[in-house]
């Protein structure tokens, strides 16, 4: 397996950190006026999402990880699992509830979203940026108010609550942007 | 590439800001009498420091990482006072506050002991930033206040502790010279000169360098080297410069075991330096300045993207 230099550290490189694949999300540079230079890097352990800040001697090496994103389709959720497969060779993977996580809100049967594989499992899911789901459950809308502010919660489908306009009624299909977890729009159906 | 790519990086008017500044610097050294010069860029061989990396030139040699070899050459031929506004070049250095090719302020005064340098230093300084006050720390004190440990006496276990307790480290191992300016670069600086121009004095003797050695007030053997901090930056490395070419040999030739040690390239030492320093070097002090951090300082920056026209990209 390949490995990275410190000065080849860059934001978006997957590698392995005391036995858990991460990925850098800033390298910094430092060196005191004479002696030895560092390397400040901050990494996302991609196993627990948590962010930590190590100090390498600049030179120093990290293996590669094996991880790759893989866009798939979510098929269903079994109740222990969710699965998922690639729309080009049918293959199929599942992913623990716990792997998954909040991803799930926004996952609805036959929509696309990216799977981590790391090692060939899924290390986590992230849905795509914007999805159209359905509100399945709301206050009755308040008609011709499109103008005025004002918003209550509606929750969709996926089981995801949103905060929506008071025009938008049960039943209607709105779009969400998943990475801010906000109403955008409404989908004319 | 985007069809904007062209433009320069930082402000036209921080580029105005800066060549001010640089017509203050040489207006200030025309007064006090010292003479500009220039010396190569490229060199046959360049400098032995295991933790300095210079650019080869294939068939010509090697971009130089400081005019330091240079200037004591002509210093020994009789210059008096010198310095010099040099480009030089460091590979593998790349960061906020680093650039591979950066602009170096380099000047030795004939006759300064290292405490006049530092006044001259502290003048300098003040060009560019406005007048700021001085303090001075010993770099022992430093680390008994701030670390509670003697820097110069302590265990490497202790100093491998203090490192442990402040940084989250991705390594064990590390000679006592590393711990020590791990602490120093990432515990200590950044909170020296918060809001004055602090020297730091009296480094541990294996970091001397070029300088010479003295005894301390407590009657250990140090450095006679001193570093300019302010913001959290670190800004300058002076020297009483060292005389002794036996001692300047010895040196260079333990670097040189540290390169064979570390796998580095092997350099050739710069015998001419040595034979100038043989022939005779007048007593005198010499500081090394990075410029661009100085005019970073001085418009307000904690980027040098905003004080140099074109950058190298980034390495992200």
């Amino acid at each position: 397996m390949a490995s990275y230099s410190t000065n080849e550290f860059k934001s978006g490189l997957k590698v392995m950190l005391d036995g858990d694949p991460c990925m850098i999300l800033e390298n910094e540079f430092v060196k005191p006026g004479k002696g030895q230079a560092f390397n400040r890097v901050k990494l996302r352990n991609l196993k627990t999402n948590r962010v930590s800040e190590k100090t390498f001697k600049s030179g120093d090496s990290l293996e590669s990880a094996d991880v790759f994103d893989c866009e798939m389709q979510y098929l269903y959720n079994d109740g222990d699992f969710h699965h998922f497969m690639e729309p080009e060779n049918f293959e199929q993977h599942q992913a623990s509830n716990s792997t998954v996580g909040d991803a799930a809100l926004w996952l609805k049967e036959q929509d696309l979203c990216t799977v981590t594989l790391y090692n060939g499992t899924p290390l986590a899911v992230t849905p795509l940026n914007f999805v159209e789901l359905e509100v399945v459950e709301t206050e009755p809308g308040v008609r011709g108010d499109t103008a005025t502010g004002g918003n209550k919660p509606a929750r969709l489908s996926t089981g995801a609550t949103v905060k929506v306009p008071l025009f938008v009624n049960q039943g209607e299909i709105i779009r969400c942007d998943t990475r801010s977890g906000e109403y955008v729009s409404r989908v004319k159906g | 590439m985007s069809t904007e790519d062209w433009r320069p990086g930082a402000p036209l008017e921080n580029l105005r800001r800066r060549a001010q500044i640089l017509a203050r610097i040489r207006a200030y050294f025309a007064a006090a009498q010292v003479l500009e010069v220039e010396t190569p860029q490229l060199c046959p061989t360049t400098v032995t420091d295991p933790h300095l990396h210079s650019m080869q030139v294939p068939g010509h040699g090697y971009l130089q990482t400081s005019p330091e070899y240079a200037m004591k050459r002509l210093l020994a031929a009789g210059s008096g006072s010198i310095y010099q506004i040099a480009r030089v070049f460091r590979a593998d250095e790349m960061g906020r506050r680093h650039h591979p090719e950066f602009t170096m302020l380099e000047w030795y005064r004939v006759g300064f002991t290292l405490d006049q340098l530092i006044d001259d230093v502290a003048a300098l300084a003040c060009l560019a930033l406005g007048e700021t006050r001085c303090v001075r720390h010993r770099y022992r004190d430093l680390f008994r206040t701030r670390l509670g440990l003697d820097p110069l006496r302590c265990s490497i276990d202790e100093l491998r502790a203090a490192a442990r307790r402040y940084i989250d480290l991705a390594f064990d191992e590390a000679d006592r010279d590393t711990w020590l300016e791990l602490l120093m670069g990432q515990v200590i600086e950044p909170t020296l000169g918060i809001d004055t121009l602090s020297f730091v004095v009296d480094y541990p003797p294996s970091q001397a360098a070029l300088a010479r050695l003295h005894l301390d007030a407590e009657g250990q053997v140090v450095a006679s080297r001193f570093e300019l901090y302010h913001r959290g930056v670190e800004l300058a490395n002076g020297y009483h410069e060292l005389l002794d070419a036996d001692e300047q040999r010895a040196r260079f030739a333990a670097d040189l075991r540290e390169r064979a040690a570390r796998g580095l390239p092997a350099i050739a030492i710069d015998e001419p330096l040595l034979a100038a320093l043989k022939s005779g070097l007048p007593d005198c002090s010499g500081v090394a300045l990075g410029l661009d951090r100085l005019f970073m300082l001085a418009v307000g920056s904690d980027s040098l993207r905003e004080v140099i026209a074109f950058s190298p990209p980034e390495n992200r």
